[in-house]
């Protein structure tokens, strides 16, 4: 393609390639401190593209595939070319990747321990884990969580963490405006922004974790945390997990033991104030 | 109603792992993930690698668990055996 770069995020080898500069460039500004080895063979392959030739000038739209795509999905405009390609990144690892169990969860580490927080989009996840990131935790990721079959470890897949409406304003009044990436306004998913994570996370991103709490939480309502039983996080786990079923027995032992190590609790929470104070609670409490 | 007779898939064929209230049991020969809750596990257990029918299944749990006399604990176990066939995790003998 006209346009490539490769990067390395956690054990995942991304090659990207675009018929446009301008997706490749902002990837590059958002990735510069992340390995680029230039002559290490992909895992996975993005492909940012032009239905017809003359779509790359006209009303330009761009198209995801890679090595594995998804039909009927509908183009995005040139203007939104680092959501197609985060989108394209995401789509790549979900349904490619073997080597670990792929947990929809975002995950922030402390002293070789790790606390994993998996819920649906607008549960907060994505923005409890930059939040502590700032704080002194180790950002693993805000989207993905790897899974060791074999050790049981925590992996981290510290991608650039997708910040989404309220909590672009809440992050960006604490980080220095250089690790923001543009804002991508109106998207499918609402304003989206992304944050570089700091340096040592980015440096520290092959470094496994044990895990050691598991979070499910849900923004709104009152404050509240309610420890779960092993079944209902194995239950949540396997519908969170994009390759359990791949994985067969392997995907099954992985998370039972998870299940069976890890400490549960479903929480809630009505601000990030409190919600960072209740996960900073729970995990202070959580057995070592 | 027939008491039907069954055999249980052969104990290499499932990981059966307990989780609190529920039990995960992966079949290995269908890669599927069944997530069951008492008395299913018992009945697997108790069915061990004999044909059984829901009669000699009630008499064998009742040799282990208090069934508090219940008269209809052979045809809830004929159901079960019905759900627990139709997950594959037993089979018509």
């Amino acid at each position: 393609m006209r346009h490539c770069l490769r990067i390395a995020v956690g054990p995942v080898q991304f090659r990207i390639g675009s018929d446009w500069a301008e997706p490749i460039a902002a990837l590059e500004r958002l990735y510069a401190g992340y390995p680029q080895d230039a002559a290490r063979p992909a895992d996975a392959t993005v492909r940012l593209f032009a239905a017809r030739p003359w779509r790359r000038w006209l009303r330009p739209s761009v198209h995801i595939g890679g090595d594995f795509v998804v039909p009927d999905a509908l183009p995005l405009p040139l203007s939104m070319g680092l959501l197609a390609a985060e989108m394209g990144m995401n789509l790549q690892v979900a349904l490619g990747w073997r080597r670990h169990m792929l947990l929809h969860a975002s995950a922030v580490a402390k002293d070789g321990r790790a606390l994993i927080m998996s819920g649906e989009s607008g549960s907060g996840k994505s923005t409890l884990a930059a939040l502590l990131g700032e704080r002194d935790w180790r950002l693993m990721g805000d989207e993905f969580t790897l899974i060791d079959p074999a050790g049981g470890e925590a992996f981290a897949f510290p991608r650039a963490v997708s910040l989404k409406n309220d909590a672009i304003a809440e992050v960006a009044a604490r980080v220095d405006a250089a690790r923001l990436g543009p804002l991508l306004a109106a998207t499918p998913k609402g304003d989206i922004r992304h944050l570089i994570p700091r340096p040592e996370a980015i440096a520290a991103m092959h470094e496994p974790a044990r895990p050691a709490l598991l979070l499910f939480p849900r923004f709104g309502g009152e404050v509240a945390a309610e420890p779960m039983g092993e079944g209902e996080a194995f239950v949540r786990l396997t519908e969170a997990s994009t390759n359990y079923v791949a994985l067969g027995e392997a995907g099954f032992a992985a998370l039972t033991r998870l299940v069976r190590e890890t400490p549960a609790f479903g929480i809630c929470y009505p601000d990030s104030a409190t919600g960072i104070a209740l996960v900073e609670q729970l995990w202070a409490e959580a057995p070592r | 109603m027939t008491d039907r007779s069954y055999r249980a898939a052969p104990p290499e064929a499932l990981r059966i792992e307990p989780l609190g209230e529920l039990t995960a049991i992966f079949d290995r020969r269908s890669m599927q993930t069944h997530l069951v809750v008492a008395p299913m596990p018992e009945i697997l257990s108790a069915m061990g690698g004999d044909r059984c029918s829901a009669a000699l299944l009630a008499a064998r749990l009742a040799a282990t668990f208090d069934l508090d006399g219940d008269d209809d604990v052979q045809s809830i176990i004929a159901e079960r055996l019905g759900e627990l066939a139709a997950m594959g995790l037993v089979a018509r003998a």
